[in-house]
């Protein structure tokens, strides 16, 4: 299905912030904001969520744990005890302390790398992927709100033009997709 | 307009700058072709880190008998310059995970190149141990891998096994760290890159980044979160790398003391480093405005407090070896001050507990030409505390009839100034083809910390005149992420 899509440019991140504010105060929904930094507070008036990833992070590192301690338990006590100057190693437990250092290493491995290719697959932020911001200098120092107009069907594009045009912005952009 | 931030805080960013300018003084050396001296620097770094490959190749060819190590001192320059560049590569992360737990905004304009200096380190260091094996081919016999030898596995209880585990662990997460924070900034090149060639490779290197409100509210946890693990990681890798010697039974190695020594060691050695290698580069690049006075006094006070920390373990480990009673490791400590290596000593308790004291003088640490010279002091001084430790500690052991001395060999020498040559050979590419400040996040703190926010002498926003400051009672400051 076809859709307008309509871009509004500011060249200040308080003023795009203050006019989203104001905006979505009217009813209107914005789609998404580009901008070259984040926008700090700006998330809960656009309605995004804060992101789980922190959660996901947490599994990685305990998963990472446990294949440490399984893999160590195994490597270690299990399949080749070894008996270094008499000291204990008949119970993972004998000699867990040596093992606190790599335990530890391992869980941070798969922690970060684990929640680093999420946030890369979920942004689908990937080498070769190619860039999507309507305008190269939402990058640099522009910010630009989108909205489409099927999720705006209460208001026309001219009243939705006015609305933005109080709001500060400097530039207006409309595109159909499909 | 924005937060206000307590006025007597010197400001971050001098002058007056728009996003617009940040971009450009950032992305201008990278765009423009580089300067004749960034050609000739490259060169000699070139040469002497090729030499440096040559060395390593001679040595992979004939054996680790080149190197100047005999009977009694069987660990010397590998393991010295090994510990000198990994602790090196502890500001990096430190600067970028611990300053950015405790929110300290001066972070932003050092944390890039701190990183990639850093990852750099890194490397180098992990060379050390490769081609210590002798055999480079078989150095993935260092992981628990199912082989054929029988059920043999490496042996989780050795420090040196954890040190693998624990260097590769930081260098591929500072690598992610760093490369995470890269992506916007690259993609900000991407976009203003004309020709078609550059464009190509930042497009590539940008991985389609398009700065949406949701990328930016996971970029933000994923940066805390890779913060929060990355913090223990650094105290952490150089504590197992000071178990490679406190876990023995040699008179000199064997203290409890070692880990927070040697961490507060890795950082002092690591902010002297970036010290030195910032004072150039904020000058060739003109970055003036955002590395300046205030940001190399935040790192001299963080030299002169790990410096000192360093300074009362050197003085620490002195009592104890005489309070333990214990007269072989008396003999130690004895041999080290006033034995045959004696000049070792004293270049390190120079280096190292006097010249970081003098950082107490206002004037003198923000002093940029003192400090730069502190900063080569503090990394020959650091250089010498691991030759000290490894090698006078082992150099005279239980039997006089085998004690020795370590001269380093030709190969040896190469080797190491080979390193320090490759290092400034990935330096050097760095500061030529990647954004070397983190310009992106440079903005988040401009509103609040630019100089001319802070004296309200930059322009009001048009909008904001017209229209006063309604919908600011809000606004958060930047720090305050979540």
């Amino acid at each position: 299905m076809a859709d307008i899509v309509i871009y509004a440019m500011y060249d200040d991140d308080d003023v795009l912030k203050d006019g989203a504010k104001k905006l979505v105060a009217k009813g209107v929904k914005v789609a998404e904001v580009f901008s070259p930094f984040p926008i700090h507070g700006i998330d809960p008036i656009i309605g995004v969520k804060q992101t789980r990833l922190g959660i996901m992070a947490f599994l990685y590192g305990l998963t990472g744990l446990m294949l440490a301690t399984i893999g160590m338990r195994y490597f270690m006590i299990s399949d080749w005890p070894m008996d270094i100057g008499g000291k204990p190693n008949e119970t993972y437990l004998d000699n867990v302390l040596a093992f606190v250092p790599i335990t530890f290493e391992f869980t941070v491995l798969c922690a970060a790398h684990g929640m680093a290719i999420t946030y890369l697959l979920r942004n689908k932020t990937l080498p070769g992927m190619p860039a999507q911001n309507p305008d190269p200098r939402t990058t640099d120092d522009k910010f630009v709100m989108e909205f489409r107009m099927s999720e705006n069907s209460q208001f026309t594009a001219a009243e939705l033009h006015a609305m933005l045009n109080e709001t500060g912005m400097i530039e207006l952009d409309q595109k159909e997709i499909h | 307009m924005s937060h206000k931030e307590a006025a007597i805080r010197e400001p971050l960013i001098l002058g007056h700058k728009t996003y617009h300018e940040i971009t450009e003084d950032v992305c201008k050396p990278i765009e423009d072709k580089a300067p004749r001296m960034w050609y000739i620097l490259f060169a000699i770094a070139l040469i002497i880190g090729l030499y440096g490959v040559g060395c390593i190749f001679y040595l992979l060819g004939t054996g680790i008998g080149v190197w100047g190590l005999n009977k009694t001192v069987g660990w010397a320059w590998d393991i010295t310059n090994f510990v000198w560049w990994v602790g090196i590569g502890h500001a990096g992360t430190l600067i970028s995970a611990v300053l950015l737990l405790f929110r300290q905004k001066w972070r932003m304009a050092i944390n890039r190149s701190a990183e990639a200096m850093t990852i750099f380190a890194v490397f180098m260091a992990g060379l050390f141990p490769l081609i210590h094996m002798g055999r480079l081919w078989v150095g993935y016999w260092t992981l628990p891998l199912p082989n054929h030898f029988g059920s043999l596995w490496v042996n989780f209880n050795s420090p040196l096994l954890w040190d693998v585990f624990a260097i590769s662990t930081y260098l591929s997460v500072s690598l992610v760290f760093w490369y995470i924070g890269l992506i916007p900034d690259f993609a900000t090149i991407r976009d203003r890159m004309k020709k078609p060639i550059p464009k190509r490779m930042y497009t590539i290197l940008s991985f389609g980044w398009s700065g949406r409100a949701k990328h930016w509210n996971r970029f933000e946890l994923v940066s805390l979160v890779l913060a929060g693990v990355a913090t223990p990681l650094v105290f952490s890798v150089h504590s197992i790398v000071s178990f490679d010697f406190a876990t023995s039974v040699i008179p000199g190695w064997h203290t409890t003391i070692f880990p927070p020594y040697f961490v507060a060691g890795a950082v002092f050695s690591g902010f002297a480093m970036v010290q030195t290698l910032l004072l150039v580069m904020r000058k060739a690049m003109k970055l003036e405005a955002y590395i300046h006075t205030k940001h190399v006094e935040y790192m001299n006070i963080v030299i002169m407090v790990t410096g000192s920390i360093v300074g009362v373990a050197y003085l620490t480990e002195l009592f104890v070896s005489w309070y333990s009673g214990v007269e072989y490791e008396a003999y130690a400590f004895i041999n080290r001050a006033t034995g045959p290596y004696w000049w070792a000593y004293w270049s390190m308790m120079t280096c190292n507990v006097i010249s970081p004291q003098l950082m107490w003088f206002r004037p003198l640490r923000r002093s940029l030409l003192f400090t730069f010279v502190i900063s080569i002091v503090v990394n020959i001084g650091m250089w010498f505390e691991r030759y000290v430790i490894i090698v006078t500690s082992i150099h005279r052991d239980y039997l006089p009839s085998s004690w020795s001395m370590h001269f380093p060999s030709h190969i040896d020498l190469g080797v190491y100034i080979g390193t320090i040559g490759l290092f400034f050979v990935f330096f050097l590419l760095f500061a030529r083809f990647f954004p070397v400040l983190a310009l992106n996040e440079l903005k988040t703190i401009l509103k609040s910390s630019g100089e001319s926010y802070k004296n309200d002498t930059a322009p009001v926003h048009p909008y904001f005149a017209k229209n006063g400051h309604a919908g600011h009672d809000h606004h958060e400051d930047n720090n305050h992420n979540h």
